[in-house]
């Protein structure tokens, strides 16, 4: 690194150097794979290593609508709470009352669609309030996160719902395609779309223009307030998504599905190296920072570290790999 | 041919008219300046030329075309650019990508391709000679640098007309002399120009005709060959309206209270020297990049200067804390009051006596009878307008704002009263009023200092010292006109001396 970053090499170098900076996860990547390996012989199995990127798909998918919400310059934090309460919301649509469901009697196949929709709608309402009542985002979307969730739990008297006589919202977390979960393909092939259309495609870059001064963006031409509520929209899709994947996943909808996910979120975006300023960051790097998270939970379960202490050293290691992050990239994270 | 014509614009904000039935010609191929003082409309009939503002009356056409609904920003810039004095460019981005921003598919094509974007830019910079590396982040570039890739990208929308609003104001000499010899060059080329800029010299040396426009009203357009500098002068400043001039104050005491030596900071100033002495008022003039205000924020602490030494009654200040000026008994109002004046959503008289909470009640305690007595007092001196000293300041007019800050910088009782742009943006009673309290406290032995371009903050001061380009460049005695310390502010190059 140190030989591309001297001043006497000009243009290409610099080029490769905004490359690398999407590739900075790697080396740590690497590093947790070979301490995996010294852990435990199991870890380093094609099982293992699908089974991590299965764990890790529907944290993904908030991941990368938060990335987008991120780069555009707005913050979402009701996407923990869409993940538990889209679901349940579709579920009691469609269970009978004797179930704790509302009895509606919708047929059973519409319970994703519904699920998908329910997140259309959190989108757009957090859209409204932040981008047309000019609310304060990070505090309108925590007021979300609070009473979506108090709504589920009000519905459905704290219970889990089950998932299993529900295959149109299981299907999809619990299948298998080509003997590879359909988590897996859906987790790689929505993260290959948005690394395509932020990357390459003119509505794309749009994000990025936005979020890094919205006036210049607005004097370009692009049409940032509908951009910003489409993005919140997609993000809360994709939670939404994501919670139907964790339904399919675990057969049922547990009151507090999504609770406290929301940092780590947050934690592998900014590990990307996506900025909480906006305008800066890829849609690769935030998919190394979910695939990081994974693979340091996985070490720590396999190393057997006692269940008590697991979430005092993820959060460790989580702040220490900003730290590290902060000091290999030579950059204030903001 | 004109490259833009405009006629009979009128708009109004509120209760302001902005422009008052005022109208330009731009011919083609000319580099036209705009000039007037702060508030003559400039900025808001650029709003009006660009497209981003409509106005109340009147037309505006290019090249004899009527120009294009407000809502069409892509007819818009294939018309006219300009390079505003706040950046359009995205920090984040690469100036290749800010270069064709929201038209980043050149082909027209759904896909970006990204190395066809980086060879385009490449050529369009060295077409127009910006020596830039297409691959930088934006933030990166200097000011000079910015300017020239949106001057750049403006011309790459085939806009032959380019508006540059006081492009001038954060560069250097040579790099002044760089953007002039580019504009030549364009100008050889075909393009026009409309050029606005408060130093007069400038447009001496780059424009054929000039308009001047003052207090929203169009005043006089001509050739600038056929106009003297004494004339263009005073064009911009017509007859000055009398202010609180030829008040009479005791004899200024012979004590130095403030006392600066060689003082410099960045780009900003170098080697100033200045003392002002117990009840002498002294202003310091000058234009934007002069360094007035950073000279004022150094002596109050809001900055640390490189070098040199600030001393308040015999005493030298620590350098960039505020809290140390404040105890050595400077009070100021600093240049932006929602910034750094007061604080939205406390009441007038939490604001007006922050710095002497200490002294309301005991064991860090603030007493609320003492505070509204104190508030009281401050309302009445400085004529401040509200229902009682419990009101938020939020609440309150810009003007009496503007009080609430000048109460705040009197409440110490400071041996030293640094007053930055004091009347910016209020109305002419209150100007008076906070005019008023100036020379009570200079009658009472203060020692002030204004930092000011407005000339009627600056006429009851005992001397005015004007700094041009971070050095002062001349020193008036009270009775100075108006046009000898403009021409001194702008630049125009005659001191005191001539």
């Amino acid at each position: 690194m140190s030989d591309v970053s001297t001043p006497a090499v000009a243009a290409r170098p610099r080029l490769q150097m905004a490359r690398l900076r999407d590739l900075a996860l790697l080396p740590a990547i690497v590093v947790l794979l070979a301490v995996g390996f010294i852990a435990s012989p199991i870890f380093l199995t094609t099982g293992n290593l699908l089974n991590v990127v299965q764990q890790q798909s529907e944290l993904g998918l908030v991941v990368l609508g938060e990335a987008l919400v991120l780069i555009v310059g707005k913050m979402d934090l009701s996407l923990e709470s869409t993940l538990g309460f889209a679901p349940a919301l579709a579920m009691v649509f469609v269970l009978p009352t004797s179930e704790h469901g509302l009895g509606l009697g919708l047929p059973e196949w519409s319970a994703l669609p519904v699920c998908l929709l329910v997140g259309v709608a959190i989108g757009a309402i957090n859209a409204f309030l932040v981008l047309r009542l000019q609310l304060s985002g990070f505090i309108i979307t925590l007021g979300m996160l609070i009473t979506i969730r108090g709504v589920q739990q009000g519905l459905t008297h704290g219970q889990s719902l089950p998932g299993q006589d529900m295959p149109s919202l299981s299907y999809l977390g619990s299948a298998m395609w080509l003997g590879v979960h359909a988590s897996i393909w859906i987790f790689l092939a929505l993260f290959v779309v948005a690394i395509v259309f932020v990357g390459y495609f003119r509505h794309g870059r749009s994000l990025y223009a936005i979020g890094g001064n919205e006036s210049a963006a607005k004097a370009a031409g692009i049409r940032s307030t509908r951009v910003t509520a489409i993005v919140l929209i997609v993000a809360s899709v994709l939670a939404a998504l994501a919670g139907a994947l964790m339904v399919g996943r675990l057969g049922s909808d547990s009151a507090t599905q999504g609770a406290g996910w929301i940092f780590n979120a947050f934690a592998a975006a900014v590990l990307g190296g996506i900025s909480l300023n906006g305008g800066k960051g890829t849609m690769f790097g935030a998919m190394c920072g979910v695939l990081m998270l994974g693979l340091v939970q996985n070490i720590l379960t396999l190393a057997h570290v006692d269940g008590n202490w697991i979430g005092a050293v993820n959060g460790a290691i989580i702040i220490g790999a900003l730290v590290l992050a902060r000091l290999t990239t030579g950059k204030a994270q903001d | 041919m004109n490259a833009v014509e405009a006629s009979n614009i009128t708009k109004r904000f509120g209760q302001t008219v902005a422009l008052n039935d005022v109208h330009i010609t731009v011919a083609d191929g000319e580099t036209h300046a705009l000039v007037g003082r702060n508030g003559a409309g400039k900025s808001t009939l650029v709003s009006m030329l660009t497209g981003l503002n409509r106005p109340d009356s009147g037309e505006i056409t290019f090249r004899g075309e009527p120009a294009p609904p407000v809502s069409d920003r892509q007819a818009w810039r294939t018309k006219v650019a300009c390079v505003y004095q706040k950046s359009t460019i995205i920090p984040t981005l690469t100036v290749a990508e800010n270069l064709f921003i929201n038209r980043q598919n050149l082909d027209g094509g759904p896909v970006i391709s990204w190395s066809r974007l980086r060879r385009t830019a490449s050529d369009l910079l060295s077409e127009y000679g910006v020596d830039v590396d297409p691959n930088t982040d934006a933030a990166d570039l200097t000011v000079e640098q910015r300017q020239l890739v949106e001057i750049a990208r403006a011309l790459s929308f085939g806009a032959k007309f380019i508006i540059l609003d006081e492009p001038t104001a954060q560069l250097d000499g040579p790099a002044i002399e760089r953007l002039f010899e580019r504009m030549r060059s364009l100008r050889a080329a075909g393009v026009t120009f409309l050029f606005i800029s408060h130093h007069l010299q400038e447009i001496f040396e780059i424009c054929q005709t000039v308009t001047v426009f003052r207090d929203a009203r169009h005043i006089v357009t001509s050739p600038v060959a056929d106009l003297s500098k004494d004339q263009l002068v005073e064009s911009m400043t017509g007859e000055a309206v009398g202010l609180g001039a030829g008040s009479a104050r005791p004899t200024i005491g012979t004590k130095s209270i403030l006392d600066v030596q060689g003082l410099a900071l960045g780009k900003h100033f170098s080697g100033i020297d200045l003392s002002v002495r117990k009840g002498e008022v002294v202003g310091i003039a000058g234009s934007a990049s002069s360094g007035k205000v950073e000279l004022g924020e150094v002596i109050v602490g809001l900055r640390k200067a490189d070098v040199g030494t600030v001393a308040v009654a015999g005493k030298t200040l620590k350098p960039g804390s505020v809290p140390a000026a404040l105890a050595g008994g400077v009070g100021f109002v600093p240049e932006d009051r929602h910034k750094e004046g007061f604080v939205p959503g406390m009441s007038i008289a939490e604001n007006a006596t922050f710095p002497i909470s200490g002294r309301l009640g005991r064991f860090g305690a603030v007493s609320g009878r003492r505070r509204a007595a104190v508030a009281e007092k401050m309302i009445d001196e400085l004529a401040i307008k509200t229902s009682g000293p419990d009101q938020d300041v939020a609440d309150l007019s810009g003007g009496n704002q503007q009080k609430v800050v000048m109460a705040r910088a009197l409440s110490s009782e400071p041996s030293l009263l640094v007053l930055m742009d004091p009347t910016a943006g209020v109305d002419v009673k209150s100007k008076e009023n906070l005019l008023d309290a100036v020379d009570r406290a200079a009658a009472a032995g203060t020692a002030v200092l204004v930092i000011s371009d407005e000339l009627d903050d600056l006429r009851p001061c005992d001397r005015v010292l004007v700094m041009f380009h971070g050095s002062v460049a001349g020193e008036f005695p009270a009775g100075w006109t108006d046009n000898e310390l403009v021409s001194v502010i702008e630049g125009i190059g005659e001191s005191s001396g001539e």
